[in-house]
């Protein structure tokens, strides 16, 4: 069996609240959220950065936390989807995608959100070739983009989002 | 009835949890005494096995090992034959099937073990294409490799060949395609002999998975339990694959003691689960000068990989659609689905149909360029029109009315002006230009007398409360099934949407309507779902507590009095086929179907004379389904199936290694991202179906059958390139247009 | 995940001094971490045999872009997404901004590094190609010090290149003479993103008079590195663009590039798609 390293500390904020946990140095940022932090929102589609299943905000920025490892989420600030809600109050993206269909089976809704709100923070009106080139990393294989593209679109006619702290 | 629900776009019901992150799919559960599972696999395609070594340097003493010989009853994954091992004991028939399983609470560490496991293979002669499995000098499976094989005819095939004016042949093949649901396979168990056997996960047939436990632990079918938990996209591959993973979990789970995870990562899913058939189709067509099919001679082989599972299905849906939608007096079709050393090719979405569809459409533009007709007025000429028979002999009792789709669809798509402006600004140009079109028909529920084997029941439940509650084995897989059971029982009842609930799909609780496949639950199960709905109302009048045109307090107040004075307040239904129908398995004709979906799809393409990229963009689809019942939902089906076919036709290639897909990564098999998809226009034209609730038919399936034929079919009008094969990838573009303009420099 | 996690070690120096005495002490027992999208993927598949890694996230000197009169320098950890959002390298270097944006996904670009990009040694990255057609160098640091070497020439063969065991690469310098030239970028991976290039083409030209006065062109995916073809560069340089010039430089392009049939494409497609971009090129020079 390999040689093995001790585990670190990790300290960071999630959603607003500070987290301390353990956990090997390149041990997945994905891993942490859903496994340490009980946060499963944040999905895993394919571990090697193609499906943005699991995107969260990083210290403001998009990154697939399945490519973060954990040493590198030390002192940092994550927002999950599980922070985009304020309590039973969804978010305007959130309501968008509700409302047009934006969401079928669900797995990769949690990301492409996430995007949305990064895409939104971007641009806040953005056109058709904005909005697929920042959908671009969340792959979804029921809706064939069209209710995403359309959620997008109603977002920014309702948004009232908060959109600070994103970049 | 009022229709307060039914045609409008209520919130989606799980939606919620959705969008906040909250719904819990498999991945997403855990429990204290959870342990978790993997599978090791074999490595090569077809041999002996010799021996099992565990390597040096891992605790082994810690781990729960399984092997075929720890299978307490029959070691097979029960499914239509009983042909395939649920763990390999002596013989290896494809690469990546199973043989042991470790289970440990550390994945990490279990990892490390799997690699350990070291498993020893003789190598025997495999078979990795339909042409050598069909050559059966190799014979790998029965005694001919023939999995199953049907023969249709209609007519006097041989005798009509003489009075055709020209004969057209082709031969046309599609790839094996990958569901790539972003949710992996996964399956939780507890199993032990006290308690027998449950399993949550991710899954569309629960009744599927309870099948194929029963025989494996050996066990009463009432100590079996499946239960549904949220799950992220199924197209198939969650048909009859979970079966699979779900005994392999209670194995370990047996074996331990413990509750086992099993969770593929994304390469164990795309090299060891089901995928698209690959498939061959000639075609032999008779056609008179002035365009009207005299014989249609269609030879179809699908590639079933090493076991037999649902290919039998699979190709009778591809053998039924393969002559299309058209009136011809003679057809013969012969189909065999062959065995090769792949992992076995299972259910996606459309089911076979996408296959032969793409064979007969692409084949019909080049009859028409045979006979110096447009392609639309040579399918003009041959429409399918009520009272009129199908390849099967179908004689079909609604008005079908092609010519008014296809004129739908070229005026959404400005098909004429678009045609002539191409052919005047593509010479000369580096990107060209091109729109292409494809007629079909997509038959809903199950082939033949399938509905009536299954039988499928729905109850229906009221608490005191007044909530209704459906109980049903269908599951919710992203298409929007508990929404539309919602919305049904609720506009039968009288009551607000929010008042229905639908029950956790769990063997425990629900009959079995049947599984979540076939274009089915919206127009079978729905149709069960009023049914006993309009039951649970009628049981409160007759019972005297409400009348016919009641309020909700009322209907609430009715139902506690009804619980409190009577006891349960619970219906049932049962299906029961529409009147007339008649299909023989033998001949294999008749009513194939209750009823199809009938669609015209417009695709434009650009193709780069320079990278040989086709891209599509700009996509029209029209379809009569019946009546719609949810438009978001309806539309953002038909959304998806096009852009899956998109991928299906010009980017979803398996690299196949020896039997093996080579590319099992989602960076290397391309599937479309949003910056792919053109927009996709989607119109309904509704004519109500007499036996789907409120006038609804299938729909799901149906979006996967047209794409990929107009996509080739407006890549030849860009290029004048007759593309036969899918997927049509730049590289396979390039070839043919280098064969086209000479050699390559 | 396949890999052994707790088998693997991920150290973050907060000085380039301790980086530095890290590397020297156990010369090649450390490997540079510069955003990790190409290692993470491996170590999720089990695919990375090296185990100890050295994350140069908090290296100060190794991030920014610095523009002088006659250069720009970019810090090694400059992702692709700053690389994008800079005017200046907006204005003069398009290729590269162009091969940032066709980078993976934005979540890809804001963790993806210029510097990783090129110490991973892809022959399929995207703006390696970008980086030879505008002469760029790169610095290393060692204990010892720093030094420049011309980045052409600095990959020497498949994943193999000229950097020691104990030295980083801190910065790329590319300097400023872009502007009078054409400039050609064209990225070729099936899908429209999040695609890993079949074919990388990349660039740039000094037109006098209809002649070609002085040329650059580089290529990715098509040989075990990423390729700067000095000979069609060669064939093409004080000549006008006429169709049999360009028929000459395409034949002399196939004999410098050497594709291969993989999973992602044939050798047959590279070939003939590195030519016919290489016509494209040739054909916006002569306009």
């Amino acid at each position: 069996m390999s040689e093995t390293v001790a585990k670190i500390n990790i300290a960071c904020i999630v959603n607003g609240a500070r987290q301390r946990v353990q956990a090997y140095p390149m041990a997945r940022l994905l891993d942490i959220l859903r496994e340490e932090m009980h946060l499963t929102g944040t999905k895993e589609g394919c571990g090697e950065g193609e499906c943005g299943a699991c995107a969260v905000l990083l210290n403001g920025a998009i990154v697939n936390s399945c490519l973060v490892p954990a040493i590198e989420a030390d002192g940092s600030e994550i927002r999950t989807i599980e922070g985009v809600a304020s309590g039973d109050q969804l978010s305007a993206v959130q309501s968008a995608f509700l409302e047009c269909g934006g969401a079928q089976c669900g797995i990769c809704t949690p990301g492409m959100v996430i995007a949305a709100m990064a895409l939104l923070a971007r641009h806040p009106h953005p056109g058709d070739a904005e909005i697929r080139e920042g959908l671009a990393g969340n792959l979804c294989r029921c809706t064939g983009y069209q209710k995403i593209f359309a959620s997008v679109v109603r977002a920014c006619k309702t948004s009232g989002e908060k959109l600070a702290g994103t970049r | 009835m009022e229709e307060k629900y039914f045609g409008h776009s209520v919130e989606r019901k799980e939606g919620r949890g959705k969008v906040t992150g909250r719904a819990q799919y498999v991945d997403d559960l855990a429990f204290p005494d959870m342990i978790h599972g993997v599978t090791v696999r074999s490595s090569i395609a077809r041999g002996r096995i010799l021996g099992i070594r565990y390597g040096e340097g891992i605790p082994w003493n810690e781990f729960a090992i399984v092997t075929a010989k720890d299978i307490p009853g029959t070691n097979e994954i029960s499914l239509i034959l009983h042909d395939q091992p649920c763990l390999a004991s002596e013989f290896i028939n494809h690469p990546e099937e199973p043989v042991v399983l470790l289970a440990h609470p550390d994945k990490y560490l279990l990892e490390e073990a799997r690699r350990a496991v070291h498993i020893d293979i003789e190598p025997l002669p495999a078979v990795f294409t339909i042409e050598d499995s069909l050559a059966k000098r190799t014979i790998i499976w029965g005694e001919d490799n023939v999995l199953k094989a049907y023969h249709v005819d209609k007519g006097d095939v041989d005798g009509a060949w003489a009075t055709a004016d020209v004969i057209v042949e082709g031969e046309y093949r599609t790839g094996a395609q990958e569901q790539l649901y972003i949710e992996n396979q996964g399956m939780i168990a507890v199993a032990n002999p006290a308690d027998g056997v449950t399993v949550w996960g991710s899954l569309q047939c629960p009744y599927y998975v309870h099948k194929a436990l029963v025989p494996i632990f050996g066990l009463p079918a009432e100590k079996i339990r499946v239960i549904q938990a949220e799950t992220g996209g199924g197209f198939g591959g969650k048909e009859e694959y979970p079966s699979m993973i779900a005994a392999h979990a209670a194995l370990l789970a047996w074996k331990s003691g413990k509750r086992v995870k099993i969770v593929y990562d994304r390469a164990e899913d795309m090299v060891a689960t089901t995928k698209r058939h690959p498939s061959r189709t000639r075609h032999r067509t008779g056609v008179t000068r002035d365009g009207k099919l005299v014989a249609m001679d269609i030879d179809l082989v699908i590639d079933g990989g090493a076991y037999a599972t649902l290919s039998a299905v699979v190709l009778s849906r591809a053998t039924i659609h393969s002559a299309g939608p058209y009136v011809c007096p003679n057809v013969r079709i012969r189909s065999q689905a062959v065995a090769t050393n792949a992992p076995p090719h299972g259910a996606f979405r459309g089911f076979g149909a996408p296959q032969s569809i793409f064979a007969v459409e692409r084949h019909l533009d080049q009859v028409a360029r045979a006979v110096n007709l447009a392609p639309e007025e040579l399918r003009r000429r041959n429409f399918l029109h009520r009272d009129q028979t199908t390849a099967t002999g179908q004689i079909i009792h609604e008005d079908v009315n092609f010519d008014g789709l296809l004129d739908r669809a070229f005026k959404e798509s400005d098909y004429h002006a678009k045609r002539e402006r191409f052919a005047k600004e593509n010479p000369g140009a580096t990107v060209k230009r091109g729109i292409g079109f494809s007629t079909f028909m997509h038959g809903a529920g199950f082939t033949g007398s399938g509905e009536v084997y299954l039988a499928s029941v729905v109850e229906l439940e009221a608490t005191a409360e007044g909530c209704v509650r459906v109980l049903a084995a269908s599951t919710e897989i992203g298409q929007g099934a508990n929404t539309i059971f919602s919305q049904i029982a609720a506009d039968a009842l009288g009551i607000s949407y929010d008042r229905i609930e639908v029950a956790q799909p769990d063997t425990g609780a629900v009959p079995n309507s049947g599984p979540t496949v076939a274009s089915r639950t919206s127009m079978v199960v729905g149709n069960l779902v009023e049914k006993a709905a309009l039951d649970l109302k009628k049981t409160l009048v007759e019972s005297g507590l409400l009348c016919d045109a009641c309020t909700e307090d009322e209907f609430v107040r009715a139902c506690k009095r009804y619980i409190e004075t009577r006891g349960p307040l619970r219906t049932r239904s049962q299906y029961e086929p529409p009147p007339g129908l008649h299909w023989d398995d033998t001949t294999y004709s008749g009513d194939a179907y209750g009823t199809y979906a009938w669609a015209v799809y417009v695709a434009e393409v650009a193709v780069d004379t320079l990278t040989y990229e086709a891209r599509v963009t700009d996509f029209i689809a029209v379809q009569e389904i019946g009546k719609v019942i949810h438009p978001v939902l309806a539309a953002g089906q038909i959304e998806g199936g096009v852009a899956q076919a998109i991928g299906m036709a010009l980017y979803e290639n398996v690299a196949w290694r020896e039997g093996r897909m080579a590319n099992g990564q989602m960076t290397n098999y391309i599937m479309p991202t949003a910056a792919d998809i053109p927009p996709i226009r989607v119109f309904f034209e509704e004519q109500p179906y007499p036996f789907g609730p409120h006038g609804a038919k299938g729909i799901g399936e149906l979006p996967m059958d047209g794409p990929a034929p107009s996509i080739l079919n407006a890549i030849e009008n860009a290029t004048g390139v007759c593309l036969r094969e899918i997927p049509a990838t730049p590289e396979v573009l390039m070839e043919a247009m280098a064969g086209k303009a000479g050699a390559l420099v | 995940m396949r890999a052994y996690i707790p088998a693997y070690d991920l150290r973050v120096p907060g000085s380039l001094s301790e980086a530095l005495a890290l590397i020297g002490r156990e010369p090649g027992v450390w490997q540079p971490f510069a955003g990790g999208t190409d290692l993470m993927v491996l170590l999720e598949a089990g695919k990375l045999p090296h185990k100890k890694f050295l994350s140069l996230t908090k290296l100060a000197d190794f991030r920014g872009i610095e523009c002088t009169a006659d250069a720009v320098l970019l810090g090694a950890l400059t992702t692709y997404t700053e690389i994008q959002a800079h005017p200046i390298l907006q204005a003069e270097f398009p290729l590269l901004c162009t091969a940032a944006r066709e980078t993976g996904s934005i979540a890809t670009q804001n963790r993806g590094t210029l510097g990783g990009n090129v110490v991973n040694a892809s022959p399929a990255a995207d703006s390696p190609p970008a980086l030879l057609v505008y002469d760029a160098d790169v610095e290393l640091v060692s204990e010892r010090g720093l030094r420049w070497l011309p980045y052409h020439g600095f990959h020497t063969g498949y994943k193999k290149m000229q950097i020691a065991p104990n030295e980083l690469l801190r910065a790329i310098r590319l300097p400023r003479r872009a502007q009078q030239w054409k400039q050609y970028y064209r990225k070729v991976g099936t899908r429209k993103a999040q695609a890993i290039s079949k074919v990388c083409f990349a660039g740039a030209a000094r037109m006098e008079n209809g002649t070609v006065r002085d040329i650059r062109v580089a290529l990715g995916s098509v040989a075990p590195i990423v390729l700067r073809a000095v000979k069609t560069e060669a064939a093409i340089r004080g000549n006008r663009i006429t169709p049999d010039n360009i028929a000459a430089a395409k034949g002399v392009l196939a004999r410098e590039i050497a594709p291969i049939d993989d999973i992602r494409s044939t050798a047959r497609y590279r070939l003939r798609v590195a030519q016919n971009l290489l016509q494209e090129f040739l054909m916006l020079l002569s306009r």
